[in-house]
């Protein structure tokens, strides 16, 4: 995105405080948006625009698990095993999930670069487990599969 | 009794005949502004800007007893009343970042119904004499925040926010904010860092929120089911409310049943209702009949509450003496054929996963409980390791700096004090 995009849309999110920092985590998303991750220059680039430290900046990207230092795949594919998914087949779902992907156990990215796996904590949606969120939206009452539709789906897109 | 809106006496208990919180089960397409409004929307609004004085809308909401059901239950009249009477400037916080395992009604109040809690907000601005609020969503709910934003430019249109709703001399705005991916921020000091641009980390208290809060200036921050409240006790008043629930938890509340359970969801209830209702009745028993072992009552963070007992009554006062608090609601039903120390090595993954680091018995303390689990279901435990769990829990206990550290704590202790044996199963027995 082009720095004055981000600045226009950056005015629409500072109207809402009293104060620029409380637009940090908003302006982080603007940037993370196309590439779903942020780069060095992003981070100096919301520092600049927030009047912040980039040291600031660094250390609410580290905290926040939302904000990524590396680009993923195209689809991130993001699974709850919490307990209450857990009870409900959402561990085996998602070892079978990455096998089918041909990734190991743990999860990971696909050689094409399309799909990144990992399994993350509650969603707030413990009575439709399994359930993933794919690129934040959400997708309930998973099966294998669904969930092999949803990919081939995913794919045809590219 | 008389007979009000939305209730049915059964014995001395009313039980609903209608949803008062997840209305959008009863009446389809409330969560569009017409539709809501064909159906009593707005009126508490309009009753309280024409006829009550702010300190009257609090004096109701004291009144019916309401308590906040985000988990910490406290008085939400009396948390108002807090409320420097001469203060130029508060502001409202809602606490949407509902992201406790086990946790799943904010999500389906702002989905199904979002003008209720919009309306619920705007009450309570105007009791304490806020002219802004801000809804805090977890970052996940970026999706149902598009929909959230459509009907508060809905209400905009309709005249209940902004410059002078209705030619009073209110005037509101509410504006919605994203957190980004961390438990702590549903903590209401962390939210508020959180919604200032720092680190979600809690802030000691005293001061609390109500005197020194947002830009530290007071502020209520209230939770998303318990501002939902707020608009049908103030149209039909704290005794109508009353009859809901019991003497000491009075009222409805929505319980999140998962697990091992034939039918998870929510279910609006009276508080006071027996287990077997919410268990049995709605959720339909453990799949294939199995037997109960135990339930977490509220989240990952519950007591845990040993056994089956059919006739427990769910409220408030109960669930303590049963030694398991009611907290937020959330039921996670563990039957007979769940290992204990596995599920809560499940939740003390989370709390671990999830501690802000800010205090040392949180972030250590969540590390090596995770560690010894670990070993203890890898079959590498070792002898001692359940005393071991309970040392590094004592060391903890009252030591970390917010609750939620104190959390962590529940699960691990009483589950080790009702069912040890399950986890001695996993110690090899003689030396290691």
């Amino acid at each position: 995105m082009t720095s004055q995009a981000f600045y226009e849309e950056l005015q629409g999110v500072l109207k809402k405080y009293p104060v620029k920092q409380s637009a940090v985590l908003e302006a982080l998303y603007i940037l993370q948006r196309d590439k779903n991750y942020l780069s060095d220059e992003d981070i100096h680039t919301a520092a600049e625009a927030l009047e912040m430290t980039v040291t600031e900046v660094q250390a609410i990207v580290g905290f926040y698990s939302l904000f990524r230092r590396q680009p993923t795949g195209k689809y991130l594919i993001q699974v709850c095993t919490d307990l209450p998914c857990a009870l409900r087949g959402a561990d085996a779902f998602y070892r079978r999930l990455c096998e089918r992907l041909g990734l190991p156990p743990e999860g990971g990215t696909t050689a094409d670069g399309l799909f990144t796996v990992e399994e993350v904590v509650c969603l707030a949606a413990c009575d439709r487990a399994p359930v993933a969120q794919i690129n934040l939206q959400y997708f309930e009452h998973l099966t294998d599969q669904a969930m092999d539709a949803v990919i081939a789906r995913l794919r045809e897109q590219g | 009794m008389q007979s009000l809106p939305g209730c049915v006496s059964k014995g001395d208990m009313a039980y609903l005949t209608e949803h008062i919180l997840l209305r959008h089960r009863d009446v389809p397409g409330i969560k569009t502004i017409d539709v809501y409004m064909a159906h009593g929307g707005y009126q508490a609004l309009d009753k309280a800007l024409n006829t009550l004085q702010p300190a009257q809308v609090t004096e109701m909401v004291k009144a019916s007893g309401l308590r906040g059901r985000g988990g910490a239950s406290f008085p939400t009249g009396l948390k108002w009343s807090f409320i420097p009477k001469d203060a130029p400037t508060t502001y409202v916080v809602v606490n949407a970042d509902e992201s406790e395992p086990g946790t799943f009604k904010d999500r389906e109040i702002i989905e199904g119904n979002p003008h209720q809690l919009l309306e619920g907000t705007a009450l309570c601005a105007y009791a304490i004499g806020a002219c802004v609020a801000y809804i805090y969503g977890r970052g996940e709910f970026r999706t149902l925040f598009v929909d959230l934003q459509r009907a508060i430019d809905e209400a905009y249109q309709a005249g209940w926010l902004g410059q002078n709703i209705r030619g009073s001399n209110f005037s509101l705005d509410i504006h919605l904010h994203l957190g980004a991916g961390a438990y702590i921020c549903g903590e209401e000091t962390a939210l508020l860092e959180s919604l200032e641009g720092k680190l979600g980390m809690p802030r000691a208290r005293p001061p609390f929120p109500t005197q020194y809060g947002l830009y530290g200036k007071p502020t209520v921050v209230n939770n998303v089911e318990t501002l939902a409240n707020v608009p049908p006790i103030v149209l039909h008043g704290p005794e109508w409310y009353r009859q809901f629930g019991t003497e000491q938890s009075p009222g409805v509340k929505i319980f999140c049943l998962s697990g091992c359970i034939n039918r998870p969801g929510n279910y609006e209830l009276s508080l006071g209702i027996p287990l077997r209702v919410l268990i049995e009745e709605c959720g339909g028993g453990a799949p294939e009949g199995r037997a109960i072992k135990a339930i977490l009552p509220s989240g990952a963070s519950s007591h845990l509450l040993p056994g089956y007992n059919p006739e427990l009554p769910l409220d408030y006062e109960s669930l303590q003496a049963a030694g398991a608090p009611l907290g937020s609601a959330s039921f996670i039903v563990l039957d007979e054929t769940v290992d204990i120390p596995w599920a809560i090595a499940k939740v003390t993954h989370f709390f671990k996963h999830e501690s802000c680091g800010k205090c040392t018995p949180c972030r250590e303390g969540t590390y090596w409980l995770e560690d010894v689990y670990r070993r203890l279901l890898n079959g590498r435990a070792w002898p001692g390791d359940v005393e071991l769990l309970l040392s590094i829990a004592e060391q903890m206990n009252g030591n970390c700096f917010c609750a939620l550290g104190e959390f962590a704590l529940c699960p691990v202790r009483s589950s080790i004090e009702h069912l040890r044996a399950e986890y001695e199963a996993h110690v090899p027995q003689g030396s290691r």
